[in-house]
Parts: C-alpha cells; sequence; structure tokens
C-alpha cells in the first residue's frame, strides 16, 4: 500500500468520525469544536488531490474565520439569566434520521453504479499560479462581484447587529 | 480488494456523500439555530470535495478549484449573515432554538 | 486670430452666461450682493469676446463662413446611402457675428442697468439668473447650424420670456400675461415645427448647409415647388410668432408687464427680432411666393401697430406697440428683398428700442420713487397723462430720449433713418418691379404715423407742465448705472457706426459684410435677382429719401400742432374719425376676437359636449342600469338558492380538508425540512429509477 491510500483512510476515517461527534454530541461547544477537526480533515482531502491552495484556504477561511464566528455565536446565544448553558437537544429524530441514511444510500447508490471511464487523472504540481491567472483572467467578473459579496456582506452583518443593540437599548 | 488499495474518484465522493448525510441530519434534527448552521457548512464541504475531487479525476481540471474556491467565499459571506439573523433573532425571541419560533404555524 | 479658433471662442460666448445661469440659481443667494455682478461680469466678457469676433471676422475673413459640428444621435441609414444624423454644431458667418455682438452688447447694458432698477427686488437673485439663461439661449438661436437646435434655443427663450414677464407673479395681470405671451407663441411654434419637419421628412437633415445644398441640386420638398412655398411660409410662422407679427401679435404689449430692462432686452432688441433673424436665415430657400406673404404680413403689421400706439397712454404700452410696428418694417424689407436694410434695420432698432426701453425704466423708477416717497399707491407710474414737464428734472433721460425718437423717427443724421429709407426704397423698387404698389404705401403712411406718435409720447411725457406739482419735486434723475447704458444707447443711434455717409448705408461696412444670399430655389420661383433689385433700389432711393424725409416731418409737425401748441385739438380730431379711432383705441378687435373665437369657442365647445354626455351617455347609461337592475332581481333569486347552495358545499368540503391539512403545517422551519428532503429523495429515486 502507498503512502497516499493509508493517509486518505486515515484522514477519512477521521473526518467523518469528527463529523459524528458534531452531530451527536450534546454539548455545543464539543460540537463546534468537533467540526473544527472535521474542517481540518477535508482539508487534508484537499491536498491529497493536489488542490494546495484550496485546502490553505480552508484552514484560512473555516477554521480561521468562520469556526471562530460561530464560536462568538455560541457565546452571545447561550446565555440563560446568570450562566451559560450549552446543552441543546435533538428533535425530529426518528425522521431525520431515515432521511439521512436514505439520502445517504441513494447517493452512494448513484456515484457506485455510474460509470466513470474515460475520467482520467491530472496531477498539478503548482495550482496557486493557474488559479491566479484564471482569476485575472476568465474569472475576473466573478472574483469582482465576490468582492462585492463579501462587502454587502459585511455591511449587511453590521448593519443587523447594530440594530439589535439599539433594540435592546430601546427596550431596557 | 480493489476498493481498498487505489482510493480513486469515488472514494473521494463516498467520503462527501457521507459527509453531507450528516449534515442534513444536523440541519433536520438540531433545535439550535448555530448548530442548524454548522450543518450546513458540513454540507457545503461535503460538495466542494465533489468538485475538488472531479477537478482532480476528470477533465473539470482548475475549474472545479476555482468552483470550489468561490463555494468558499460565497460561505464566508453566508456565515456572516447568517449569524447575525441567528443574533436576531435570539434578540427577538429570547431563544435560538428553531422549534419555538413557529410564528408561521397555521 | 486662426479660423479655427473662431469654434471654440463662439462656444466660450454661449457657453459662459449658462455658467453664469447655474452658479446664480443655486449659489446666488450666499454670493456676496446676490451674484448681480458675476451675471454682469458674466455677460459683459461675452460682449468682449463677440466684438473682438465681429473685428477679426469681418477684417480678416469676410467671405468665410466656418462651420463645427459632431453628431449627437445617430438614428440610422437614410435614403442615398448616407446616415441619418441629428447633428449638433456651429456656424458662423458675417451675420452670426453681429447678431451676437448686438445680443451681448444690449444684454450687458440692460445688466448694468438692472443693477439700479432692480435693486431690492424680492427676486433679485433669480432675476439675474434668468437673464443669463437668456442670454445663453438667445445666443444659441444665433450660432447654432441647423433648424433642430433652432427650435429648441427659439422655447428656450420662449420659456425665459413667461419666466421673466412673470416675475412679479404675485400680480395676476403679469401671471396671465405670461400666460398668453406662451400660449400665442405655440401658435408659431407649432406652424415652424411643421414646416422643420417637412425639410427633415425630405432631405433627412436639419441643417442649414445640406438643406441649402439639396435644394439648389433641384430636389424639392415632395417634388413640388408649392410645398418649398408651403415651408418657407410655415417655418416664417414661427417668426409671426416669436416677433409679434399679424395676426399673433397680441402677446407683445401684454409683456410689458414684466420689468422695464426685459422689455429692452426681450420685447424690444433681441427675442422678437429672433424672427427676422430666423427669417434672414432661411432666405435663400425662400420663394417669390413665400416672399410676397411674409411683405405683405410685415407691411400689415406695421401699419395695425402704429395706428393702434398713437391712441395708448400706458407708457411702455406705445413703445411696445411701436416695437411691432418696426418688426413689421424689418420682415417688410426681408420680404420685398431688401435683404440687408431690413437687417440693418434690426441691428440699429436694438441700440435705439433698447435705449427707449431702458429710459421709459428711469421715467418710471424715477415716477414710482417719487409716487413712493408721498405714499401714492393709486396714481399709476406708467401712464403718460400723470407725467409731463419731466425734462427740466431728468436731463439725462430726456436728451437720450430726444435722440432715440429722432432715430425711430427716420431723421437725418441719425441709425434709424440710414436702415428704415433703405427698407422704403427697397419697397417702392419692389413695387416698380413686380406691381403690388400697396406696399410703399403703407410703409410711408407707417412711418409718419411713427413720427407722430414718438413725438405725442416725447410731448406728453417730458414737456409741458407736470400734472402735480407738488409730486415734480420728488422727482430725481435716475442713478449713474441707469444713465450710463442709457448714453451708451444713444451713442449707438448716430449714422457714423453704420456708414460714414449719413445719406446712405449702402456704401458702409454693413453693407459689405451683410449681403443678400443667393436664391437656391428653381429659377421659375425665384425672387427678383440681387443685380437688377440693387439696381432699381438705386434709381429710387433719392425719391424715396426725399418722401421719407417729408412724410417724418410731417408726423412730427404734427405731433406738435396737436400736443405742444393745441393748435388742433385731439379730442376733436379723434371725433372727426370716429370710427377709425374707436378701431385703433381697441388694438382692431383683435383680442375681442379672439376671445370670441378661440376662447368662448372653446368654452361652447365644452358645454355642448357636457350637455351631450349629461343627456345621452348618461341617459344610455341610465338606461342601461334600469334593465340591469330588472335583470339582476331575476339572477338573485337563482342564485341564493342553486348558485350559494352549490358554493357552501364546496366550501364546507374545503373547511373540512383545511383543518385536517392545516395539521401539518407546524410553523416549524425543520418541519417544513423535513417534507422537503423527503419529496427530493423521492423525485430522485423515481427519476434515476433505481
Amino acid at each position: 500500500m502507498e503512502l497516499t491510500t493509508i493517509l486518505f483512510y486515515l484522514f477519512s476515517v477521521a473526518t467523518i468520525g469528527a463529523a459524528l461527534v458534531m452531530v451527536f454530541s450534546k454539548n455545543i461547544v464539543h460540537s463546534a469544536f468537533a467540526l473544527m477537526f472535521t474542517l481540518i480533515g477535508v482539508a487534508a482531502l484537499y491536498v491529497l488531490l493536489y488542490a494546495d491552495f484550496i485546502a490553505a484556504t480552508q484552514l484560512l477561511v473555516y477554521v480561521g474565520g468562520i469556526l471562530i464566528l460561530i464560536l462568538f455565536g455560541v457565546m452571545l446565544t447561550s446565555q440563560k439569566s446568570d450562566t451559560l448553558n450549552f446543552e441543546t437537544v435533538m428533535v425530529n429524530v426518528l425522521p431525520a434520521s431515515i432521511l439521512s441514511v436514505g439520502a445517504v444510500l441513494v447517493l452512494l447508490a448513484v456515484f457506485f453504479s455510474t460509470d466513470w471511464a474515460g475520467s482520467w487523472t491530472t496531477e498539478h504540481s503548482d495550482t496557486v499560479t493557474g488559479l491566479g491567472n484564471m482569476l485575472m483572467g476568465d474569472y475576473i467578473l466573478p472574483f469582482i462581484i465576490a468582492g462585492v459579496l463579501l462587502l454587502i456582506a459585511i455591511i449587511g452583518a453590521i448593519l443587523m447587529s447594530t440594530r439589535i443593540s439599539a433594540n435592546t437599548q430601546e427596550s431596557n | 480488494m480493489d476498493l481498498i488499495i487505489e482510493p480513486g474518484l469515488t472514494h473521494f465522493l463516498a467520503v462527501s456523500a457521507i459527509l453531507f448525510s450528516l449534515g442534513l441530519m444536523t440541519v433536520l434534527s438540531r433545535r439550535n439555530v448555530i448548530m442548524v448552521l454548522m450543518g450546513i457548512e458540513l454540507i457545503l464541504n461535503a460538495a466542494n470535495i465533489n468538485f475538488i475531487a472531479f477537478s482532480r479525476f476528470t477533465e473539470l481540471s482548475l475549474e472545479g478549484q476555482m468552483i470550489g474556491l468561490f463555494v468558499v467565499i460565497i460561505a464566508a459571506a453566508e456565515a456572516a449573515v447568517a449569524l447575525a439573523i441567528a443574533l436576531n433573532i435570539y434578540n427577538r425571541f429570547k431563544t435560538i432554538n428553531v422549534d419555538q419560533i413557529s410564528q408561521l404555524k397555521g | 486670430m486662426e479660423l479655427q479658433t473662431f469654434i471654440p471662442l463662439a462656444l466660450l460666448i454661449l457657453l459662459l452666461p449658462l455658467a453664469g445661469f447655474v452658479t446664480l440659481i443655486f449659489a446666488g443667494k450666499k454670493l456676496p450682493r446676490k451674484g448681480d455682478w458675476l451675471a454682469t461680469a458674466v455677460i459683459s466678457m461675452s460682449f468682449l469676446l463677440s466684438l473682438t469676433l465681429l473685428i477679426v471676422k469681418l477684417g480678416w475673413y469676410p467671405d468665410e463662413s466656418i462651420t463645427g459640428s459632431f453628431n449627437w444621435l445617430v438614428l440610422g441609414d437614410a435614403m442615398f446611402g448616407s446616415t441619418l444624423a441629428i447633428e449638433l454644431g456651429i456656424l458662423i458667418d458675417n451675420l452670426t457675428v453681429v447678431m451676437i455682438t448686438v445680443v451681448t452688447l444690449v444684454s450687458t447694458l440692460v445688466h448694468f442697468f438692472s443693477i439700479g432698477y432692480m435693486e431690492g427686488d424680492v427676486r433679485y437673485t433669480r432675476y439675474f439668473a434668468y437673464l443669463g439663461l437668456f442670454s445663453f439661449s438667445m445666443l444659441g438661436i444665433v450660432l447654432t447650424h441647423n433648424l433642430l437646435m433652432m427650435y429648441i434655443f427659439w422655447e428656450l427663450v420662449g420659456i425665459c420670456s413667461y419666466l421673466l414677464i412673470g416675475h412679479w407673479y404675485e400680480k395676476k395681470s403679469a401671471s396671465n400675461a405670461a400666460n398668453k405671451a406662451f400660449i400665442v407663441n405655440r401658435v408659431g411654434d407649432a406652424g415652424m415645427f411643421i414646416g422643420i419637419m417637412i425639410l427633415f421628412t425630405n432631405f433627412s437633415t436639419f441643417t442649414f448647409e445640406t438643406i441649402f445644398e439639396s435644394i439648389s441640386a433641384g430636389i424639392l420638398p415632395f417634388g413640388s415647388t408649392g410645398w418649398l412655398t408651403a415651408a418657407g411660409i410655415l417655418i416664417f410662422c414661427g417668426a409671426v410668432g416669436k416677433s409679434a407679427q399679424f395676426p399673433l401679435q397680441i402677446w407683445l404689449p401684454d409683456a410689458m408687464e414684466g420689468p422695464t430692462p426685459i422689455s429692452a432686452l426681450i420685447h424690444a432688441a433681441t427675442m422678437v427680432a429672433a424672427g427676422v433673424f430666423l427669417v434672414a436665415r432661411i432666405f435663400p430657400i425662400l420663394t417669390a411666393d413665400a416672399l410676397m406673404v411674409i411683405a405683405y404680413i410685415g407691411a400689415i403689421t406695421a401699419l395695425i401697430a402704429a395706428t393702434v400706439a398713437i391712441t395708448q397712454y400706458d407708457f411702455k404700452k406705445v413703445l411696445a406697440y411701436s416695437t411691432i410696428s418696426q418688426l413689421g418694417y424689418m420682415i417688410l424689407g426681408l420680404g420685398v428683398g431688401a435683404y440687408a436694410a431690413g437687417f440693418m434695420h434690426l441691428v440699429t432698432h436694438a441700440a435705439f428700442k433698447a435705449g427707449l426701453f431702458l429710459a421709459a425704466g428711469s421715467v418710471i423708477y424715477a415716477m414710482h420713487h417719487a409716487l413712493h416717497k408721498r405714499e401714492d399707491h393709486h396714481t399709476d407710474a406708467q401712464d403718460i397723462r400723470n407725467m409731463g414737464g419731466l425734462k427740466s428734472k431728468m436731463p439725462v433721460t430726456y436728451w437720450t430720449f430726444v435722440i432715440f425718437t429722432l432715430a425711430i423717427s427716420g431723421i437725418p443724421l441719425t441709425s434709424g433713418f440710414l436702415s428704415k429709407d433703405e427698407i422704403l426704397a427697397g419697397t417702392l423698387a419692389y413695387s416698380s418691379l413686380n406691381g403690388h404698389y400697396l406696399l410703399p404705401l403703407i410703409g410711408f403712411i407707417a412711418a409718419g404715423l411713427t413720427a407722430f406718435y414718438m413725438f405725442r409720447l416725447l410731448i406728453l411725457a417730458f414737456h409741458g407742465n407736470h400734472a402735480n406739482t407738488s409730486r415734480l419735486a420728488d422727482l430725481r434723475e435716475s442713478p449713474k448705472v441707469m444713465t450710463i447704458p442709457l448714453m451708451v444707447l444713444a451713442g449707438l443711434s448716430f449714422f457714423i457706426f453704420y456708414s460714414f455717409n449719413p445719406f446712405g448705408a449702402a456704401s458702409g461696412w454693413f453693407f459689405a459684410a451683410i449681403e443678400r444670399p443667393m436664391s437656391l430655389v428653381p429659377e421659375l420661383m425665384q425672387p427678383t435677382g440681387a443685380v437688377l433689385f440693387h439696381e432699381t433700389v438705386q434709381g429710387v432711393h433719392g425719391i424715396a429719401m426725399f418722401i421719407s424725409i417729408l412724410v417724418a416731418g410731417a408726423g412730427i409737425l404734427g405731433a406738435f400742432l396737436v400736443y405742444s401748441w393745441k393748435k388742433i385739438s385731439a379730442d376733436q380730431l379723434a371725433s372727426y374719425m370716429s370710427v377709425l379711432y374707436r378701431g385703433a383705441v381697441d388694438k382692431w378687435y383683435f383680442d375681442a376676437i379672439y376671445n370670441r373665437v378661440f376662447v368662448d369657442g372653446t368654452i361652447r365647445l365644452a358645454r355642448i359636449l357636457r350637455w351631450f354626455d349629461e343627456r345621452v351617455i348618461d341617459g344610455l347609461v341610465n338606461g342601461t342600469a334600469v334593465v340591469a337592475r330588472k335583470l339582476s332581481q331575476g339572477g338573485r333569486w337563482f342564485d341564493t338558492y342553486i348558485v350559494d347552495g352549490l358554493i357552501n358545499g364546496i366550501a364546507e368540503i374545503t373547511d373540512r380538508a383545511g383543518n385536517m391539512l392545516g395539521k401539518l403545517q407546524t410553523g416549524k422551519v425543520q418541519t417544513y425540512l423535513v417534507y422537503i428532503v423527503f419529496s427530493f429523495i423521492v423525485l430522485f429515486v423515481l427519476y434515476l429509477q433505481i
């Protein structure tokens, strides 16, 4: 067995295991940290797929940004009078389980039954140059629009959060 | 066994399918809005694995990675706005449990 | 100066007043002195540039005609393979440079005068802003090289005139006069627009040059000379409206409700002369028939307005009618083919008539202040019966007024003599060549009447005794800022500026610069050729001058006999010619007729329509309603028992079903999500048939 094969199975198991912890943990903070490991695992899978730049982005944006944001959200919304309460409850367990299992079965059936022949293997040595050229070339417009979208998202988020403080002050 | 020895396109797709269903489970079953949000992130990541796997194993090539990159960007924007909405919900209903927010009940 | 610099220079002249307008309208009130100095400085600069342009153009490039243009809207391909495009552009020829100099000069002097006259006005800044907008629009009319832009600027001066006549819109009469001026002008402009469109449909362009070329190449609108004549007369309709010619002359006297400097600038010197300029511009494509119509309209206007002017007592109204009459002269001059003479009369008239109005402004200003001091709010400051004896109190105004009066009466050594004499000689030549003996006859009669009513005004207002001696004591000469423009204009009323020979303009620079353009219409329809016409004018010039001096002298003598020496009683004279007198007092019933025909006609039509509406249409509707009611009573029974039963039954079923289905709607997001994912998986399975 080659090293990459071993690494693939290792990271796959770790990722799925972390995801399972995230889904079924009662404590939301544990869930958040499990999500972090899941995301790191996914980043490792990206590396195995020769997508080094995306892997780096994944780590920076998800682990460094979104996860921190989620933790902030947890802290801000879990206040019960004076103490913090991280316990969460599950609902709809039965229908949700059935549907999830159904979904994974359908997807796997499709993936395994499809004939992927004609596919070939591309081994990128350096994706950053290629991606950079594409971003500044064919993808310049989506790139700019994405920038504008992020700006709007930031403004929107700030606007909504400030309205919160204004409302709280009024109600106080 | 062939399946175990050589990780190909199908292996990655299988991992992504499992992650997707776990995300779906979270979205459907957890009460907490923030947990729902985490589930959505998981689903997005599962989709992203697909794109990048296709970019590695098919003629999609770098284009797949490009789409993956944009998914990450959109996810960041979505997370920021969704959390702001979650905070607004908390401020308005004093709870972030989705099943208690049932204003739409007929 | 190079030829190419003409275009940017002209643009600068055009846009400077616009810049002044924009600045004043937005920031005027925050400027020191409310911005009057800015407007005046800007227009003065325009004037200096225009003067430079005039001197350089006439001195160095007298035969050149410079055009600068670009495509504004490209509409696609036209006939004959050219592109159909609307151009914007500037045309600079001798006509243009003379006209812009006149416009900016009068505008500058009026700006200075207004600083004194409008002092303390409620809308001081806006007044100066509108003056700037007017100057811009007027220069636009003159500078443009195509009919469409001319039409746009034509409307712009119309709106400026509207705004400025209604400057004191709190006064009902002022706002009415503004409306009247605007509406009457629209009648003429509609004709002008149709005329422009006839040319555009046929030649696919608005540009003068291209239209002229097409016509000289023998292409006629719709292939007939009749249409060409019609196009010329229809475009002339615009001039009829704007220059207050018969039968649309009724708006100009009412326009005197505006501030007096406005009357001087817009309603005497420049805007009303735009019609004359328009005729001069399109002169090459006017057929002999069109020119004859134009000549007769001018003659009729000159006579009618002169007779009305004799009977008026309002200082400004007299001047207004005299303006109409003089405009009639210019149109008459152009119509008979005395092109340069008609246009020269525009220029000389601009100087002395602006002067007359500013002098009137000076008198009204002084009267107003004197009345104000005595707290007399009933006496009309503009009525000449309340004046008299102003000579001693307002010497500058008086002496300049005398000069202007001499000029308008056509006394030798003045500018008015030169131009009027040439027009009269032109009418004489026209009649000896083509018949139409009425034209010179009317011309000479109107000249005599002009001298008579102007001296009547002079004698009644300035000579004799003042109606109220104590009021006279309070009268003061107007401030310097008002009298200096008067003196400038008085200076410009002498012959020396137009021709060194006081008895013939033909040898002066003006006639050398403004040559009658070649007629481009087909040979059969051409007016008498310029050379033959010129020779005939030379032949009759002496006679014309003799008669013209004679009638002017007679007019002046008559005025002195009646009003100064009282040898003939004015009232008796009026009763001798009671029919004529009454007609003139009532302005030849134009207003009354228009009121009867158009205003009352519209009201009567509205009444008939209302009757029709009330009786016929309402009756029909009511009848229908009765029938419908009977029908509906029958329908009601059916409705209650059968339809309602059915509906209620369905509603019952729906209600039950709704209650059952309503339980599915929990209001919880995740429940809905479960439904969605479930449906999605089912569809997925069905579609893939796994």
